[in-house]
C-alpha cells in the first residue's frame, strides 16, 4: 500500500515537473527526464467466475413475490453470468435486428427473429439466473430495441469477463428507459441508457415434444462439422438414415450443376448423446442462425438439441439448462425445391436415400413457422388489432393475423386457404394475433398446435 | 558504423543532429500526433517538440527529450522547421518497421538550417538509405494558454482504465462530455448516441485513479472528432493526467514507455464545444 501511495505521489510530481517544463521551457536535467522507475501493480485478484448455476441467495426465489409493487424491471447479473447474457446477445445480434425484451414471471426472455422471418431465436433466462430478479408489476409489459444498442454495452466480450463484476439491469417504464449498469473492476461504473418502444410479444408457435427426430449432440461436434463450410455458404441440408446423419452444403436449384462444389460430411450416430429418428429425412435450413447458436453452445457447453420434423417443418435447435432456456426455430426448405439430382446421387451411392415423405409433396407451403404476436390486454379485454403502428411487424400482417382473436381452429382454417405463396424459398411466418390468457405466462411454446398458414407480402399495409 | 564515418566530416554544418540507435523510438510517438499532415519541429537543448494542430481547437504536442537520442547537437538556442509528417513517417519506416527482435533502424537525422532540406540517414543491415524531405516555412503554433495556475481539476489515470472506455464509446455522438468534479460522479465520461447515453464513471478512490485534485464541478463537451486522435496516444501511454481550467479547455498529457523503456510525453489540447449548464 505504501509503495503505491509513494508511485502516485512520484506519478503527480512527474506530470508537474513536466508542466513546467512545456510552460518554461526550463533546463531539467534530473527530474522526470531521468524518470525510469519500473511502475507495477499487484495484479488484483480476480472475483471467481460463477458458472451458469447461480448462486442462488437463499432468499432469491422470494424476491419475485416480495417486490410485486415495483413499477420496474429490476435484476441483477453477477460473475461469469454476465458473459453468458452478453454472449446471448451478440448470438441474437447474428439473428435479427431488433432484440424483444420481456420480463416474465419465469424469467427474462429475449428474442429476435430476422427481417425475412425465417429464423427465431429465443433465450429466457429464469429468475435463478440472476442474483436478483423483479420482473415488475405489470407482467405484460413487453419492448423493443435495436440489438446493435444492446450489443454497444458489451461490446468487447473478451474483457468481460476479467472487468465486469455485475451487471445490473433496470427497466423504467415511465421513462422509457432501459438501463444497463456495468459494475467494473477498480470501480468503474458503466452506465448505457437506451431508448426502447413498446411492443407486442414475439412468439413463435412450436411444439418440439412432438418432433419425430431428435438429435442431441456436444456443441463440439456440431461446431467441427460446421467448420467445413464455407462462411458464405448460406444453407445446409442434413439427411438422418437409422445410424447415420449427414451434413451437406445445399446447392441452389439454378445453380450449375457442373461448377457446384459439394461437401458432405457423415456423422454416426454413435457421436451423438441422443440419437432418435423415426424415418429417414432429410431437410435443409439456414446455416448462418445455427452457427449463431453455436456460438453461444460453445462458450456455455451445453449440448445442443435438434427437434425436426419433415422438410418444410420447422427445426428447433435448443440448449437446455436449469436457469436458461434457448430455442432457435429455423425454417426449412419443402421438398419440391430440393435438387432431386443432388439428393439422389449422394445418397445412392450410399445406398441409404431417405425416403421422401410423399405426404408432404402437394403441401403449398415452403416452410412454416407459426408465430403470435401476442397484444397483451390484461383484463382480456377487448385489444385492438396490435401490429399496426409496429412497423417491424407490419409485413407479418398475414389474414389470419387480423382475425387474431379467433379460435385456433379457426386460423387453421384459414391457413389453408390461403392462397399461393410468394415465390421465394423461405418464406415468413405467421403472426397471429391471440388474446394472451393462456399464453402470457409460457415462454416459447404455445400450446396450439403449428398453425401453418403463409404471409403474403402483398398484403402488405406498410412496410417500411 | 558507417554512419558515423560517412558524414562526419560535414557535421559542422549542421545546426542539428540527432542520431537514434532506433528509428522506431521516434516514429511511434510520432504517430501518436498524426492527424494532419503537417507538423512544426522544434529542438532546443532539452530535446525535440513536434507540434501539430488542427481546426485552431486541437494541439497535440510530442516531446523526445535529449536524452532519448545518442547524439543531440544543436548549435542555436532554437531550431524550427516544418515538414511533412505523413512523408516524414513512411522515411522512418523505409525498411518496413522490422519487427524481428535484434534488428532495428538506425537514424541520423540532420538538418543545415533554414532553407535546407531533412537529411535523415537511416541504416538497417548495413544498407543506408539516405532521405531529404524538404522543409517549409514555420508557422508559430497556436498558444493555448494553457496555464497551470488556472487548472480548476485534475486527474491522473492509468492508461488501461480509459483505453478500455475510450474503444467503446459510442461513436454516434458527436461530442464527448467530460465531468470533473470534487463530488460524485467525480469523473464521468459522457456520449449521446444514436442508442442512448452512455456514461462511464472513475471513482476517485479507484485504483486506476493516481491523483484526483478537483476543486470545483465542471462539465464540458468535446468534439468527438477532434479526440479521436487522442486515442492513438492513449494506446501507447502507460498514465494520462487529464486537466481542465477555469476556460473548459483540455489538456491530456501521456505518458509514453518507449522500447527501451524510456519515457517520452505527448500532450493534447482541446477547446471545449459550448458552453453547458451543469446538471
Amino acid at each position: 500500500m505504501m509503495h503505491v501511495s509513494t508511485e502516485r505521489q512520484r506519478a503527480s510530481a512527474t506530470f508537474q515537473k513536466f508542466s513546467q517544463w512545456l510552460r518554461e521551457s526550463e533546463a531539467r536535467n534530473g527530474g522526470f527526464w531521468g524518470y525510469s522507475e519500473v511502475w507495477y501493480y499487484g495484479k488484483q485478484n480476480n472475483g471467481t467466475a460463477i458458472d451458469l448455476q447461480t448462486e442462488i441467495q437463499s432468499d432469491a426465489p422470494h424476491t419475485t413475490c416480495e417486490d410485486r409493487t415495483s413499477h420496474k424491471m429490476d435484476c441483477m447479473v453477477t460473475g461469469g453470468n454476465v458473459k453468458v447474457l452478453a454472449k446471448a446477445i451478440h448470438s441474437l445480434s447474428r439473428i435479427g435486428e431488433e432484440l424483444y425484451l420481456e420480463p416474465q414471471e419465469d424469467g427474462l426472455a429475449l428474442r429476435t427473429v430476422n427481417s425475412s422471418r425465417s429464423a427465431y431465436a429465443c433465450f429466457l433466462f429464469a429468475p435463478l439466473f440472476f442474483q436478483k430478479y423483479v420482473p415488475g408489476r405489470n407482467p405484460t409489459f413487453r419492448c423493443k430495441m435495436a440489438v446493435k444498442c444492446v450489443q454497444a454495452v458489451f461490446r468487447s466480450l473478451s474483457s468481460l469477463e476479467k472487468t465486469v463484476e455485475r451487471c445490473h439491469i433496470e427497466l423504467n417504464v415511465e421513462k422509457s428507459r432501459l438501463t444497463f449498469t456495468l459494475h467494473c473492476k477498480h470501480g468503474l461504473l458503466k452506465t448505457h441508457n437506451l431508448s426502447f418502444q413498446d411492443s407486442e410479444s414475439l412468439q413463435a408457435v412450436f411444439d418440439k415434444d412432438s418432433c419425430p427426430n431428435i438429435l442431441q449432440a456436444q456443441p463440439r461436434l456440431l461446431v467441427d462439422t460446421v467448420l467445413h463450410f464455407p462462411p458464405s455458404l448460406e444453407e445446409v441440408s442434413v439427411s438422418v438414415s437409422g445410424e447415420r446423419v449427414w451434413f451437406r452444403n445445399h446447392v441452389e436449384e439454378e445453380a450449375e450443376r457442373s461448377r457446384a462444389m459439394l461437401t458432405e460430411l457423415c456423422i454416426s450416430a454413435e457421436e451423438f448423446e441422443q440419437f432418435a429418428v423415426s424415418a429417414p429425412t432429410r431437410i435443409t435450413f439456414c446455416l448462418k442462425e445455427m452457427r449463431g447458436l453455436l456460438m453461444f453452445a460453445e462458450s456455455s457447453g451445453l449440448p445442443v438439441s435438434l427437434y425436426f420434423d419433415e422438410p418444410g417443418r420447422p427445426v428447433v435447435l435448443s440448449l437446455t439448462d436449469s436457469v436458461l432456456e434457448v430455442n432457435f426455430v429455423l425454417a426449412t426448405l419443402s421438398e419440391e425445391s430440393h435438387p432431386q439430382n443432388h439428393d439422389n446421387t449422394n445418397t445412392d451411392r450410399r445406398a441409404r436415400p431417405p425416403p421422401p415423405p410423399d405426404d408432404f409433396m402437394n403441401d403449398d407451403m415452403d416452410f412454416l413457422i407459426a408465430m403470435e404476436t401476442t397484444e397483451l390486454a390484461a383484463g382480456g379485454s377487448g385489444c385492438s388489432p396490435p401490429q399496426a403502428q409496429d412497423a417491424g411487424m407490419s409485413q407479418l400482417r398475414t389474414r389470419a393475423a387480423s382475425e387474431g382473436e379467433e379460435e385456433e381452429e379457426d386460423r387453421e382454417e384459414e391457413a389453408e386457404d390461403t392462397g399461393r405463396p410468394p415465390n421465394k424459398k423461405f418464406r415468413s411466418l405467421f403472426f397471429g394475433s391471440v388474446l394472451p390468457t393462456s399464453s402470457q405466462a409460457t415462454n416459447q411454446t404455445l400450446r396450439s398446435q403449428d398453425v401453418l398458414a403463409s404471409d403474403s407480402e402483398d398484403e402488405d399495409p406498410e412496410s417500411s | 558504423m558507417p554512419l558515423s564515418t560517412q558524414s562526419e566530416a560535414g557535421d559542422d554544418q549542421y545546426v542539428l543532429v540527432a542520431s537514434l540507435d532506433n528509428a522506431k523510438n521516434l516514429s511511434n510517438i510520432l504517430k501518436a500526433i498524426t492527424f494532419k499532415d503537417h507538423a512544426l519541429f522544434n529542438a532546443t537543448a532539452n530535446g525535440l517538440k513536434v507540434t501539430v494542430e488542427d481546426s485552431k481547437c486541437l494541439q497535440a504536442n510530442a516531446f523526445i527529450q535529449a536524452e532519448i537520442f545518442q547524439e543531440f547537437t544543436i548549435q542555436e538556442d532554437s531550431v524550427s522547421f516544418q515538414v511533412n509528417l505523413t512523408v516524414l513517417l513512411d522515411c522512418l519506416t523505409i525498411f518496413g518497421g522490422s519487427t524481428v527482435p535484434g534488428v532495428t533502424t538506425a537514424l541520423r537525422m540532420c538538418y543545415k538550417g533554414y532553407g535546407f532540406p531533412l537529411t535523415l540517414f537511416l541504416e538497417e543491415g548495413g544498407v543506408v538509405t539516405v532521405c531529404k524531405i524538404n522543409t517549409q516555412e514555420p508557422e508559430d503554433p497556436i498558444d493555448f494558454e494553457f496555464c497551470s495556475t488556472n487548472v480548476t481539476n485534475k486527474v491522473i489515470l492509468q492508461s488501461d482504465s480509459l483505453k478500455e472506455a475510450f474503444s467503446e464509446l459510442d461513436m454516434t455522438s458527436e461530442i464527448l462530455q467530460i465531468t470533473m468534479s470534487p463530488s460524485q460522479p467525480y469523473f464521468r465520461l459522457s456520449t449521446f448516441g444514436n442508442a442512448g447515453n452512455a456514461h462511464y464513471d472513475y471513482p476517485k478512490d479507484s485504483d486506476m485513479m493516481e491523483l484526483f485534485q478537483c476543486t470545483k464541478t465542471q462539465t464540458n463537451r468535446y468534439k468527438m472528432s477532434l479526440l479521436k486522435p487522442s486515442t492513438k496516444a492513449l494506446a501507447l501511454s502507460c498514465k494520462v493526467s487529464v486537466r481542465t481550467d477555469n476556460r473548459g479547455f483540455l489538456s491530456l498529457q501521456y505518458l509514453v514507455r518507449n522500447d527501451d523503456g524510456q519515457i517520452c510525453f505527448v500532450e493534447y489540447y482541446c477547446c471545449p464545444d459550448e458552453e453547458v449548464e451543469e446538471e
